[in-house]
């Protein structure tokens, strides 16, 4: 099983590099290579995370063996948490990737579309497999440059500019990422994750290492869009074509941002109190002014971005609880129920915020416009569309029994037992306000009467945009079933004990 | 330590020049300038006092060598530096075509 790891990347790699050179052979099939290559990994992460279950595995890149016990080399690491990323990932983007099929044909370099669309998956599956800080970067700047070619694909005005705000301030991030990291080498000597990990929780030095943590909040959260560092987010998400806008609002920001902040503050960092009280705030702050940023819009698109940093405010606001409560030594079975409901809204997000996108996306292809005032009335034109729309929006505003619900439930329950009450009202307040937020969106675009006479001639979408609006709407519906315990110990508790299991 | 604290002084100044300037090639040449302070700052975290290069020899032993590994994340950091700069340009480029102005003031579509 060890030997297949490095499929994970040389896969999405070989793919993203074969299309420009091939596509004029096979014009037939190229534009499902991505969707396939990534079906094929999803398929080998589920096989994987049923054989290998709570182990972890290491795969040392190049085969260059630890000496006198210092790690050398670069190490990819298999665990609960990794496992599930890689299959959200994969499954979102196999899902987008066909979506694409249809909705790029009207742009040209069509082939050059595919390639970096595979290039961000292969940069994606790299961050959340390494074991090695400099790596980790690396990867990141993979995905990150392929997103910023992606987000200006089109090259209308709107595309250029948002591109052009999202590189120079995820550039300032990379940077900064770059510092703490070039610190955190100078401090310990290593940029092996579990050799550093080591060195830092040994205590001495805890100035050195809270100038590196914040130095990784100030940077990550900037890829995370975070509150204060949002000022990209809706700009990029709404201007990127649909199938880019899914990846980068259902999978991207979580890759790069959450799931890094997750895995360093809690397995490479000592768990501090001021550090976790500084990741509860922006947690918080997110999830309250990113759906109070989201609620006057009316262009959909620039809607769910601004949702996107509000639910992400709630993964990290329940990862902060958890830092809260065990730095203060309390209940470590509260800390696991909190961070439980965080990656599970981590995951359900990927699912639903993927649906909502494309859902967008085929308003958009449809109509022309996703200007909530000029459409209405399409949910006799469009069924399967507002159908799954419904859905979407039922489960990010946690109806049941849709998937948003049990997360937020266990997030609200892990707040109320840590004794954060005014954070569990935060937290269904917000939840409040998202369901007014989409029953706008329902509202105005399906349910009105028609308004435009143009709206009433048109059709549902292709087969190939609507099996997988119908597919991620299937998923909101089954991941629930992820609370049962059976089910919850394979898919959930192992990434949660992944991150645990350092902490004593 | 004052040569580590000038290499954070031209790190800020460069964040200085992207927060403050409003042309688009101004910005970027901050951001680059960013980056060098960088690649600075982590070469000299692997110089060692009197230290040679680290090549290794069974015949001639090398006494005190400097550190490998920052040598080696710089010159992957420079090649990402590349393919970010060059990035910039082309989308500067475009939004010169489109708008006819490097002015941010003026290119503001998007109310972010």
């Amino acid at each position: 099983m060890d030997s297949m790891i490095p499929l994970f990347i040389i896969v999405p790699l070989g793919i993203a590099f074969l299309i420009p050179l091939t596509w004029r052979f096979i014009p037939a099939i190229y534009r499902y290579l991505p969707s396939a290559g990534m079906l094929f990994l999803t398929v080998l992460a589920f096989n994987m995370l049923f054989t290998v279950g709570a182990e972890t595995i290491t795969y040392k890149v190049g085969g260059w063996e630890p000496v006198n016990n210092i790690p050398i080399g670069i190490h990819l690491i298999i665990d609960g948490l990794s496992l599930s990323m890689l299959i959200v990932i994969n499954l979102i983007g196999c899902m987008a990737g066909l979506f694409a099929i249809p909705y790029i044909n009207k742009y040209t370099g069509e082939n050059y579309f595919y390639s970096l669309f595979a290039l961000m998956v292969a940069g994606m599956n790299g961050v959340v497999m390494t074991g090695d800080l400099f790596n980790l970067f690396v990867f990141l700047e993979v995905s990150v440059i392929a997103s910023y070619a992606l987000v200006a694909f089109g090259s209308s005005r709107d595309e250029l500019e948002a591109s052009f705000k999202y590189q120079v301030l995820g550039g300032i991030a990379s940077l900064l990422i770059l510092f703490s990291l070039a610190i955190t080498y100078w401090y310990t000597g290593t940029v092996n994750m579990a050799d550093a990990a080591g060195i830092m929780k040994s205590g001495g030095a805890p100035n050195t290492v809270l100038f590196i943590q914040l130095f990784m909040v100030a940077g990550f959260g900037l890829k995370a869009a975070m509150i204060p560092f949002h000022a990209w987010l809706p700009d990029a998400h709404s201007s990127a074509p649909s199938p880019v806008s899914a990846m980068l609002s259902g999978v991207l920001i979580k890759a790069i941002g959450v799931y890094a902040i997750l895995r360093l503050f809690f397995t490479m960092f000592p768990v501090t109190p001021q550090m976790s009280y500084v990741i509860t705030t922006i947690g918080v702050l997110s999830m309250v002014v990113g759906v109070i940023l989201a609620i006057g819009q009316w262009d959909m698109k620039r809607l769910l971005a601004y949702h996107s940093i509000s639910q992400m405010g709630y993964v990290i606001m329940s990862a902060g609880i958890a830092m809260i409560i065990m730095s203060r030594g309390g209940d470590k079975k509260i800390a696991a129920l909190a961070l439980t409901g965080g990656l599970f809204h981590m995951f359900n997000h990927a699912a639903f915020k993927g649906l909502l996108f494309l859902n967008a996306g085929a308003l958009e292809y449809a109509t022309g416009t996703r200007n909530l005032k000029e459409l209405g009335g399409l949910s006799d034109l469009m069924p399967i569309t507002s159908a799954t729309s419904l859905g979407a929006s039922l489960s990010i505003s946690g109806i049941p029994p849709f998937n948003g619900f049990f997360s937020k439930l266990i997030i609200i329950i892990a707040a109320v037992q840590g004794r954060f009450y005014f954070l569990a009202l935060l937290a269904v307040v917000v939840s409040i306000v998202t369901l007014a937020s989409f029953m706008k969106v329902q509202r105005y675009a399906f349910l009105d009467r028609i308004k435009a006479p143009r709206l009433s001639k048109i059709k549902e979408v292709p087969f190939l945009m609507y099996l997988p609006m119908i597919v991620l709407a299937v998923l909101c519906l089954v991941m629930s079933l992820m609370i049962i315990p059976g089910i919850r110990d394979t898919f959930l508790m192992n990434a949660v004990f992944s991150l645990l299991a350092e902490i004593s | 330590m004052v040569v580590y604290l000038l290499c954070f002084l031209l790190f800020l100044v460069g964040l200085y020049g992207v927060l403050t300037r409003k042309n688009i090639i101004k910005i970027i040449i901050g951001l680059c300038v960013m980056e060098y302070s960088l690649y600075l700052f982590m070469a000299m975290i692997g110089y060692v006092d009197g230290g040679v290069a680290p090549i290794l020899d069974p015949a001639k032993p090398a006494g005190i060598v400097v550190d490998p590994l920052p040598q080696a994340i710089v010159l992957t950091t420079i090649v990402i530096g590349l393919a970010t700069t060059a990035l910039l340009l082309a989308i500067a480029i475009k939004l010169y075509k489109k708008y006819k102005t490097f002015d941010i003031d003026k290119i503001n579509t998007l109310k972010g």
